[in-house]
This record gives structure tokens, C-alpha cells and sequence, in this order.
């Protein structure tokens, strides 16, 4: 019989939801009054959403029993038996279901495993050794070459090449340059960025720091939305303790250089992920995307050249230094390298986050890592990207995850949100949906944006009750491709793929 | 009961810490709004003046962004999530459900002043869908029971 020396309680805003915080003050009660030297951790989230409340009992020859669903009342059981005679209670521990099997874990490798508010743990997974690298051992340039090699995309949506984004800002001679971490998050079920600044909020600042140095930034916001006031706050924390051991701030680790993060709260607006509106907003003015050129790499944040970068594909970079770009190219495909986040949810059996080597088919992530629809009910489609991406069907489930197949299709990589739909759900509800919600959102500043999505749901709303005349839908899909092809923004440009791809799939 | 306009002693403390720059308004919005629960006309004339920044702008942000509230809200504020996940799992029964409940609809508050309901898209809770946020706290996997439950629970609850 091996001895229990730790207890980890996802304490994540999922596993809070699901009454974790609850469990984790009957455990530390339960425990003081066995008297028993074991340590109780809190953890982010391991990505078991659908097993919330987790508790994890780690014994001192390394084994692991992972509890799920786990309720107050099951607490006595768990330290009686288990912490104090020894012996796992078999009943309670969550199924072997081959969740994590095929996944890699790069962003997430942390995530879930280290109390996200202790340095320590952090650094005693490697944390920092990225940024200590890039100090001391290259140059600002190799920095930059080490993440073109390793062919890191942002993850943030479009897939623009990170090392690119960051050359152009490199090549500014502007004394002040900026680096923005983009955790705005509003894509309507999407949780991987959340997950990771609550599950491993110095891997984030890690990201941002190798990037400024990168660029010759000496100042970095962290954007993040409002309705994530747990990640605001281990981010903050994060921000104090890495201050406090000379990983931000002046001469960082006795370097020449220095670097420090403000956090800026979003105020709840969809376009504030976008890159310009996000940039007038935290200048304190009414989010408003504006054309660019010039991109924010030339002229930012107070006109000056700004690196805006999305929190995963910041959350990438300390690895790709700590491991080396080739270890990353291993995973992917031709042009998409490395892993993709997921968070699955919808009308499936696993939902919660995963993190897949790209090239992964869409139907492998359903069946294979999300454990398949539920109740058994047919797979009808998934839908990817948000608001800016559309609905794959069955159908087409076998097309790999990378930037260009999924284009292909008419959807998008988008930042990771996706959505198991199944034979209940109505497709037309579902692109209806997406519609009313970027009609809300537009910021209005722009003809098409503003008034042609509130036209394309009227249509929409006709289609669907039944009043449609018979040239109605050829007239919604012409408007779709006019709002396409004139809006400003991304929002506007992209709002029309979920009416298209549904029209396209399901005709009916 | 948190008075409802700054007082002159309370609006150097609350906004002393950021400089007076128009850079400033949202996260002074912000903390008037933590502290009050919304923002009273008065305050926002006063982040213009500490700011340097025109009432109309002032104004401008308080509308644009949907997290900023221009009346003064229940005691605890509860935000129904009708993302795309809670969406599909049935989130606008629970909408609906919470209307009956507490017998208004999507933004206004209760007569006994307790709850004030709003609507958000995505609390990033998506895992655990259906989903909602009183106050600070989520709470997921909803159910009519469930929804009855969590009412109860923060009814009377100081707000935290
Ligand atoms: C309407 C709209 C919303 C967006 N929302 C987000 C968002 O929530 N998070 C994000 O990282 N990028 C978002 N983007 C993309 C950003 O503009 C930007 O491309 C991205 O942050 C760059 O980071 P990356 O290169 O690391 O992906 C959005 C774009 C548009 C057009
Ligand atoms: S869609 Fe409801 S929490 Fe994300």
C-alpha cells in the first residue's frame, strides 16, 4: 500500500460551476480532522469538464486515481478509505475512457496538473527556462527565426505566421513598441483561452515576455474580457509573483532587459477581439475597428508598432523555445504545425478541452477523443469558429484540422470553439442564431455591417416561419456575399459564413 | 445599501490610483460600477471632469459597452448565458424559466429589488452548459431545479 502525499480539486470557473469549491472545503475540513499530512492542492482545468468535480489523488509511488463527479457526501468516503486505509473506492473513480489517449499536450501540459497560483510549480515544470533561453542564449532575431521554423500560426483565428507579425515589428525603429495579449474570447463557446490564464497564467506572461524581447518591446497589456473575473485575477496574481522574482520588470533575470504586463479588462463587446477596436478600447475609447492598413505592427496602440497576439498562440511560445521548433513541427501538417485547442461542447459525451496535433480529422475528434454524441442520437454537424466560421456536416467529417482544409469547406479554423450538433438540432436555427447575434454586436460603424446583417435575418426569419417568397432565398444568399465582400471588418466580412455554409450543406 | 453617488471623500480613493488621462475611463468605469453596481449620471460627469475627457465621450463608452449599467440594479444580478453552446442545449427554456420565476423579463429587477436578470453571450463555461452567473459565481448544468435552487440560495445573500 502506497501512501497518499497530494489531493488536486479542479477549481477552474468549470469546476466551480459544478460545485467544486464545495467539495474542496468539505476535503480540507475532513482532513484537518483526520489529522492527516497530505496536501491539498487547487489545479485549473484538466479539460474533464464532463466529469466536474475532479479530485485527483496522487500516491507516493507516482500512481494516480482521478475521482469524478464527485459530490460533498463522496468526500467521506474518499478520505476514509482511500487517504486513511489506502485502498482507492472503486465506485467513485471516473471511468478509463481513452479521453486523453490521442491527445498532445503543448499548451495544455500544465494545465490542470499545477496549482496555477504557485510560481514554483511552474518553474518546476520548466517554466521560464523559455525566456531564460532567449536572454541569454540568442538573440532577438534568433528568437524570431527559432518560432518561423517551428511554423507557429495565430491561433487566435486567421492563422497568420507568428514569426512574420513579429519580424514586421522588429523592423520598427520606434524607441516604445508594444505587445498585446489578446484574451477577449468572444467567440459563444469557446473556453480554451480562459482555461489556460486560469489553469497557467505564467505560461501566458512567459509567451508575452519572449515576444517582446523578440520585437524590443519594453510594455505588454493582457486583454481580457469581463466575464472572466477568475482569470483576471490568477493572471494577476501571476503578475505579482513573477514581479516579485525578477521575471518581469526592470532587468529581467539581471538582463539588459525589461519588460512589464498591465492587465485591461474588456467591457463586453464582441468587435474588441478584433485587433483595431481592441486597440481603441484599451486607449479608452468605444471599440471601433478601423481600416488597415496601417496594420498595428506599424501603428498601434498610441500609433505605436504593436505585436497583438491571441493567448494560445502566445502560450505556444515558451515551449517552442524550451524544446526547440523542430520538436513542435513534428506535430501538423504541411502548413499547419503543431497542436490546436478545442473546447468541445454541444451534444457531446466528452465535452470540455482538448488539444489535438493538427491533421486530426474533425469525426476522430468527435468519436475518438469526445466519446460521440449523446444519448446515441445521430451526428448531424459541428459547427467551428463562432460566429465568423459555419457548420461542417457529417458529411464532410473527415477533413483534416488546418487552416487551408477547413477554409475549404467554408468554415474556419477559427480560435477553437466547436460545437457537436446532432440530428435534433435545426441547422437553420443554428445559422439564425449566429446572425442575430452579430446584428447585436455591430458596432455599427459601417453600411453593410450595420444594416445588411439586420436584412439577413429578417430574410432569415421569413425563410424559417414560412413566409418566404420564392426568390427569397437566392436574394439572402446575394445579400450574404455583398456583406462578404464591403464590410470593414473581420466581423462583418466573416458574419455571413454560417447563413452560407448552411445554405450550402443544407440546402433544405 | 452602497450609496448611489460618489461621495467626496470615496471618488479620490476609488480614483486616485489611475492616472487622469481619457486612457483611464473604462477602468474607472469599472470600479464605480464594482462599487455601486452602476453608473449614476453624477459619476459619470465626474470621471469626465477627472479625466479630461468630454462628458459625450464618457457617455459614449458607458452605452457602447454592454457590461455598463445606466440604472441602479438589484441586489444580486444574474446573467443567463444564451451562447452558442448554452443555445443548443436548451438555454432559452432556462431564460424563460428564470422570467417566471422571479416574474420579469431580461433586464429589469424584481420588486423586492433582490435579482436583476440579463442576458450574455458565453460565460466560458461552455462544458457545463446550460449556464448562468450571479454575482461573480458560475453555476452550470441547469435544470428548472437547479435554477430554483441557486434562486434560493442567494436570496437574502448579502451582495459579495
Ligand atoms: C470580429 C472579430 C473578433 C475577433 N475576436 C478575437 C478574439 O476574441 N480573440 C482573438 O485572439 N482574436 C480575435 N480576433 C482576431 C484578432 O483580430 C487578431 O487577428 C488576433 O488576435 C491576432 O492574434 P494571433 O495572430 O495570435 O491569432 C477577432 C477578429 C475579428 C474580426
Ligand atoms: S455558450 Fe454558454 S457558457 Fe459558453
Amino acid at each position: 500500500m502506497s501512501r497518499v502525499t497530494e489531493v488536486s480539486i479542479g477549481l477552474a470557473t468549470c469546476g466551480i460551476a459544478a460545485g467544486a469549491a464545495e467539495v474542496h472545503s468539505r476535503l480540507v475540513s475532513s482532513l484537518a480532522g483526520h489529522g492527516l499530512p497530505v496536501k491539498v492542492k487547487r489545479v485549473g482545468c484538466v479539460g474533464m469538464c464532463y466529469n466536474e468535480p475532479l479530485v485527483d489523488v496522487l500516491s507516493e509511488d507516482g500512481t494516480h486515481h482521478t475521482y469524478g463527479h464527485v459530490t460533498v457526501k463522496d468526500v467521506a468516503r474518499i478520505v476514509s478509505e482511500h487517504l486513511v486505509a489506502g485502498k482507492p473506492v472503486e465506485d467513485l473513480l471516473a471511468p478509463e475512457d481513452g479521453f486523453f489517449s490521442r491527445q498532445v499536450r503543448i499548451v495544455l501540459e500544465n494545465c490542470g496538473l499545477i496549482d496555477p497560483e504557485s510560481l514554483d510549480e511552474y518553474r518546476a515544470r520548466g517554466g521560464y527556462e523559455g525566456l531564460k533561453r532567449s536572454l541569454f542564449e540568442m538573440t532577438p532575431s534568433q528568437v524570431i527565426d527559432e518560432i518561423k521554423a517551428s511554423g507557429l500560426r495565430g491561433r487566435g483565428g486567421a492563422g497568420f505566421l507568428t514569426a512574420t507579425k513579429w519580424g514586421f515589428a522588429a523592423r520598427e525603429t520606434s524607441p516604445e513598441k508594444f505587445v498585446v495579449c489578446n484574451g477577449d474570447e468572444g467567440d459563444p463557446g469557446a473556453f480554451m483561452d480562459r482555461s489556460v490564464l486560469e489553469g497557467d497564467p505564467h505560461r501566458v506572461l512567459e509567451g508575452m515576455a519572449i515576444a517582446a524581447y523578440a520585437i524590443g518591446a519594453d510594455h505588454g497589456y493582457a486583454y481580457v474580457r469581463a466575464e472572466y473575473p477568475l482569470a483576471i485575477e490568477r493572471l494577476e496574481k501571476a503578475i505579482v509573483a513573477a514581479r516579485e522574482a525578477g521575471l518581469l520588470g526592470e532587468h529581467i533575470l539581471g538582463s539588459s532587459f525589461s519588460f512589464d504586463v498591465v492587465i485591461k479588462a474588456g467591457a463586453g463587446a464582441f468587435v474588441c477581439g478584433e485587433e483595431t477596436a481592441l486597440i481603441a478600447s484599451i486607449e479608452g475609447r468605444r471599440g471601433m475597428p478601423r481600416r488597415r492598413p496601417p496594420y498595428p505592427t506599424t501603428a498601434g496602440l498610441w500609433g505605436k508598432p504593436t505585436v497583438i497576439n491571441n493567448v494560445e498562440t502566445l502560450a505556444n511560445v515558451p515551449w517552442i523555445v524550451r524544446q526547440g521548433a523542430a520538436a513542435f513541427a513534428r506535430y501538423g501538417t504541411e502548413r499547419s504545425k503543431g497542436t490546436k485547442v478545442f473546447a468541445l461542447a454541444g451534444k457531446v459525451n466528452h465535452s470540455g478541452l482538448v488539444e489535438i496535433p493538427m491533421g486530426m480529422t474533425i469525426r476522430e475528434i468527435v468519436f475518438d477523443v469526445g466519446g460521440g454524441t449523446r444519448d446515441g442520437k445521430a451526428f448531424k454537424a459541428v459547427q467551428i469558429g463562432g460566429p465568423s466560421g459555419g457548420c461542417i456536416p457529417a458529411s464532410l467529417a473527415d477533413v483534416p484540422v488546418d487552416y487551408e482544409s477547413l477554409t475549404q469547406t467554408g468554415a474556419i479554423m477559427g480560435s477553437g470553439g466547436l460545437i457537436v450538433l446532432d440530428e435534433e438540432t435545426c441547422m437553420v436555427d443554428v445559422a439564425r442564431f449566429f446572425l442575430d447575434f452579430i446584428q447585436k454586436e455591430s458596432c455599427g460603424k459601417c453600411t453593410f455591417c450595420r444594416i445588411g446583417t439586420k436584412r439577413m435575418l429578417e430574410s432569415l426569419t421569413r425563410i424559417c416561419a414560412g413566409e418566404a417568397g420564392t426568390n427569397e432565398l437566392d436574394r439572402l444568399i446575394d445579400l450574404s456575399r455583398k456583406v462578404k465582400r464591403h464590410s470593414l471588418c473581420g466581423l462583418g466580412q466573416t458574419a455571413p459564413n454560417p447563413v452560407l455554409t448552411t445554405s450550402r450543406f443544407f440546402p433544405d | 445599501m452602497p450609496e448611489s453617488t460618489l461621495q467626496a471623500g470615496t471618488i479620490d480613493e476609488l480614483l486616485r490610483p489611475f492616472p487622469p488621462s481619457p486612457a483611464s475611463v473604462i477602468p474607472l468605469l469599472q470600479q464605480v460600477q464594482t462599487r455601486y453596481g452602476y453608473l449614476a449620471p453624477e459619476n459619470l460627469a465626474r470621471v469626465a471632469e477627472y479625466t479630461h475627457a468630454p462628458r459625450s465621450r464618457v457617455y459614449g463608452v458607458a452605452t457602447f459597452y454592454s457590461q455598463f449599467r445606466l440604472s441602479k440594479p438589484g441586489k444580486h444580478v444574474v446573467r443567463v448565458c444564451q451562447g452558442t453552446a448554452c443555445h443548443v442545449l436548451g438555454a432559452e427554456k432556462i431564460l424563460d424559466e428564470l422570467k417566471e420565476m422571479l416574474r420579469i423579463e431580461e433586464g429589469e429587477t424584481t420588486a423586492d429589488g433582490e435579482f436583476t436578470l440579463e442576458v450574455v453571450r458565453c460565460l466560458g463555461c461552455c462544458s457545463l452548459a446550460p449556464a448562468l452567473m450571479i454575482d461573480n459565481e458560475t453555476c452550470g448544468r441547469l435544470t428548472r431545479k437547479r435554477v430554483g435552487e441557486v434562486l434560493a440560495s442567494w436570496r437574502g445573500k448579502d451582495r459579495a
